[in-house]
């Protein structure tokens, strides 16, 4: 969206600090448990990440690196981790999400498999939340005209 | 006065209350489609303070984070410590409800845009009466 | 503003302030919100869970299920943008 001439300076910057805005993102996730944070609030900070590559680039940019395919496979494949931990946990012979039974498959006390099946219930979260923002962005941005050739915004 | 007892005690949910005005008056007095999404917004934006604000607890209580290090946290908690964080909890579930009405009314105001070329409440009014009319 | 419009936002506004007579007060700490089941997650929290981060722990540990529709409920927001403008012409 920003003109080759233009931009450079935005362009480089916004290359150089996308990393480290995901790392942090990854951050926010995996201390959810001993600082303000999880998984709601790691996976919009994953989204602002590409949203912020579609502002300095043009869509067809970040398409080559998210492709529609991608996108919508990461949407349910955060529900689907939510729920096949319940499910595992209903099969080992506890309630649906009582994360306290995965100690019998897992070298850990019940406190601390309770404290496991969390993180793994907010990547889920996580995954979820990231692919559900680009795609509603990326849908309302083009209009719904992703496959036609030469649009650029 | 009792009016001033009023204000002092419970200024919190009256700063609250004029928020929610705010949308409202965006809501309802409006022509253009979008303002009124914004301040729909702006309405679900305070009505979330609203709640968070009853979560406080005076007298020095910290965050609903357990302080812990050189073995203190875990016998007795005092509760009077932290504050409520039931109230927060719920209000993360919605923050991402406001997320997503925002994300499909802005996608129905795209279809809308381009049925009747225009945004406006009032044209968008006459050009269905005028249809229901043929 | 329309005279009905400020009729209407006026009310509406002593209504609600009026209806704040009967809440607790800002900070109060023996508020009803305050007193039935949340001393219990505090308590419990760390000792059940291991998790110090109370937030953390009673919304994917005590209310997993609520995340777990919250969780559907943004799918469906995706899903529903997704079917409403992706058309082929």
């Amino acid at each position: 969206m920003i003109k080759d001439s233009e931009g450079v300076i935005i362009k480089t910057v916004c290359r150089l600090i996308t990393p480290i805005i995901q790392l942090y993102a990854l951050y926010v996730i995996a201390h959810g448990h001993y600082s303000p944070g999880g998984g709601f609030q790691g996976g919009c900070i994953l989204a602002a990440s590409f949203i912020l590559m579609v502002l300095a680039y043009d869509i067809k940019e970040v398409k080559k690196r998210m492709s529609e395919k991608l996108n919508t496979v990461l949407c349910s494949l955060g529900v689907i981790i939510f729920a096949g931990i319940g499910l595992l946990c209903l099969i080992l012979g506890a309630n649906y999400l009582d994360y306290g039974i995965l100690h019998k498959i897992l070298p850990v006390d019940p406190a601390h498999a309770r404290s496991l099946g969390i993180l793994g219930v907010e990547i889920g979260v996580g995954f979820t939340v990231m692919a559900v923002m680009v795609s509603i962005f990326l849908n309302i941005a083009s209009g719904g005209k992703h496959e036609e050739e030469g649009e650029t915004s | 006065m009792e009016i001033m007892d009023f204000i002092i005690s419970k200024y919190n949910y009256l700063i609250y209350i004029i928020l929610m005005m705010i949308g409202f008056y965006a809501m309802i007095a409006k022509n253009n489609l979008v303002k009124k999404v914004v301040g729909m917004n702006i309405f679900q934006t305070a009505i979330i303070l609203f709640f968070v604000s009853t979560a406080s607890k005076k007298g020095g209580a910290t965050i609903p984070i357990i302080q812990y290090g050189h073995g203190e946290a875990t016998d007795i908690i005092n509760t009077a410590q932290y504050i409520n964080p039931l109230p927060h909890v719920l209000m993360l579930t919605a923050i991402v409800v406001m997320v997503s009405t925002f994300g499909v009314a802005i996608a129905l105001l795209i279809i809308i845009y381009r049925k009747y070329n225009t945004l406006e409440e009032d044209e968008i009014l006459n050009i269905l009466k005028m249809e229901d009319g043929k | 503003m329309r005279f009905f419009t400020l009729i209407t936002l006026i009310m509406t506004t002593a209504l609600l302030a009026y209806a704040t007579l009967d809440m607790p007060d800002f900070g109060d700490p023996s508020s009803p919100a305050s007193t039935h089941v949340s001393p219990v997650y505090i308590q419990e929290a760390y000792k059940k869970t291991a998790t110090p981060n109370i937030v953390t722990a009673v919304l994917a540990d005590y209310r997993s299920y609520d995340t777990l529709g919250e969780t559907t409920v943004i799918f469906t927001a995706g899903v529903a943008c997704m079917m409403l403008l992706r058309r082929k012409k």
